[in-house]
């Protein structure tokens, strides 16, 4: 079951959306969620789901992977549906028991479904084409200006970095220590809800007691190798904007200009 | 036979850029009784194989048969199967989490819905065989004890599961010398004592040497040799090409032997080196 989760995964390539900067990647995510959230009607998606599609395409990331990440929040997928199906107000298409089914329901319901798997589809791209450690020299860079009114740039980039850099040994030690005490015949998959609570205790508790140790020793190690900070560090690969990225920031700015445009033709 | 493997293979992440193969067509015989030794270069499927024996991980493909009972069939119980087999991982204390040790060690019988008394005796039976003090040490919290006396405390959380079969994944790496000794001379007695049978995963050929009467040598996800201590331990060309040793008594001995001294190189413990070279010895003096 740990093995559904792909936040944060990255899928190793060579391509020409795996070779951007992250900055633009980013700043092209960040106008798309925006753009999404514009747009009210039904043919600018057509735009949208194109540019996905040519950008997977691109990619050479498995269509079936960018899929994946719709998995674990097919729940909230659902409810959105059934929530914007019922309670949008207007013209009677049918009833299921006391509950009426509207035109304009539907609408919206369809609509908001497909905004929600736009922004998780797109979103999971830009983790699959760009490595953690870019992904957060990007983030970091992106907020250096913000710097002046005091906020930890650097700071916040390391702690992600570190965060992203445990998610797998995470799983893979809760992977351990649930294997070590259904070895001594625990059971995480039966009973109700509050039983089940009860039997993430032999899981949760040591997986809290190593976190904090490895912390520590995390700690120790970067302490023993000077860490101290964002002032001064220099880096052995600096990002730079090339070409293909002023190119990629023209064509994406005409093209979500234009999209978030149709919300007022 | 309390274990028999037929053509078990394992896929780990099949149909993604991440699919590796681990375990590759193993057939696989052990008995009753069997002191077995696993050993193999990091990697080679050991610990995949043994996560098989008790139902963590469903083969890809093949069978595996514990004391007549198909484990990989969809309807055994898994409860059943780890009854029968224990597994103690590598760094077993990382999974301790009650309050007191002996709560810890109860853990495993009470899944297993015994009763307070045969909990009670289970666990201070296992206590007494990883050399525990039942008294001393059933209040004390786990988190405060030596390492050494952590990882007792973890075995003795499987040995009260009063298993058929016994599977230790390293169980001595990170220790001292002390405490590997002590753990192993535990392993040993409890071998002798409950008459169980015992899988020992292992780095270490002389503890392997020491204490096995079976050895399965693994190389990328296939068995690469099986046979006694004696049989296996010969082929030390064959070992070295696997990324493994041989004992360094018996690399001594071979050694010794091609210097032209007319020894014995057919040797395993520091023990039998002693009588060997004593025999040479006294040879010698008498011509």
């Amino acid at each position: 079951m740990l093995k559904d989760i792909t936040i944060g995964q990255f899928f190793p390539g060579d391509t020409i959306v795996h070779k951007l900067d992250p900055r633009v990647k980013i700043l092209i995510t960040f106008v798309f969620i925006i753009s999404l959230f514009f747009i009210n009607k039904f043919y600018p998606y057509i735009f949208i789901l194109g540019f996905i599609l040519t950008a997977i395409k691109l990619s050479q990331v498995p269509f079936k992977y960018v899929l994946k990440g719709l998995k674990p929040l097919r729940f909230i997928l659902i409810i959105t549906f059934v929530i914007n199906v019922f309670m949008t107000k207007g013209v009677v298409l049918f009833n299921i028991g006391p509950l009426e089914v509207t035109k304009e329901g539907l609408n919206q319901a369809v609509f908001m479904a497909l905004r929600l798997i736009f922004l998780i589809m797109g979103t999971s791209l830009l983790t699959l084409t760009t490595s953690p450690i870019s992904l957060t020299d990007g983030i970091e860079k992106l907020l250096n200006p913000l710097k002046v009114i005091g906020l930890p740039a650097h700071e916040l980039a390391m702690m992600m970095t570190i965060a992203l850099r445990f998610i797998p040994t995470l799983l893979e030690e809760t992977d351990k220590i649930m294997k070590a005490q259904m070895a001594r015949g625990a059971d995480f998959e039966s009973g109700n809800i509050l039983n089940r609570a009860k039997n993430l205790v032999p899981l949760l508790v040591p997986l809290f007691v190593n976190s904090f140790r490895r912390a520590d020793e995390l700690a120790m190690a970067m302490e023993a190798r000077c860490y101290r900070g964002g002032e001064h560090r220099t880096r052995l690969n600096e990002i730079k904007i090339e070409r293909i990225d002023y190119i990629a920031m023209i064509i994406m700015t005409i093209f979500f200009g234009f999209l978030i445009s149709t919300r007022y033709i | 036979m309390i274990i028999k493997i037929e053509n078990l293979s394992y896929i780990y992440n099949p149909e993604s850029p991440f699919e590796t193969k681990a375990l590759d067509n193993i057939n696989l015989e052990i008995e009753k009784g069997d002191f077995v030794g696993l050993i193999g270069h990091t990697g080679s499927g050991k610990s995949t194989l043994v996560q098989h024996l008790n139902g963590l991980i469903r083969p890809t493909k093949g069978k595996i048969i514990i004391d007549g009972l198909d484990i990989t069939a969809k309807e055994t119980k898994l409860r059943t199967v780890r009854q029968e087999v224990g597994l103690v991982f590598q760094y077993p204390e990382y999974q301790l989490f009650e309050e007191t040790v002996y709560k810890d060690i109860a853990f495993g019988p009470k899944n297993l819905e015994l009763n307070e008394e045969e909990i009670d005796s289970r666990v201070k039976n296992a206590m007494e065989l990883v050399g525990l003090d039942f008294e001393n040490m059933k209040d004390r919290s786990p988190f405060e004890l030596s390492g050494g006396q952590k990882r007792r405390v973890a075995i003795a959380g499987v040995v009260a599961m009063e298993p058929k079969v016994l599977i230790l994944d390293e169980p001595t790496a990170g220790l001292d010398p002390k405490g590997r000794d002590e753990i192993l001379g535990e392993i040993q007695s409890l071998y002798k004592k409950e008459g169980i049978t015992i899988i020992l995963v292992s780095h270490s050929m002389e503890d392997i040497a020491k204490l096995v009467n079976k050895i399965v040598v693994m190389n990328s996800g296939q068995i690469a040799m099986e046979g006694t201590p004696r049989e296996v331990f010969k082929n030390a060309e064959e070992l070295e090409k696997l990324g493994l040793g041989i004992p360094q008594v018996t690399d001594f001995m071979r050694k010794f032997k091609a210097k032209g001294n007319p020894v014995s190189d057919d040797i395993l413990t520091i023990e039998e080196a002693k009588v060997e070279l004593l025999k040479y010895l006294r040879r010698r003096d008498n011509a």
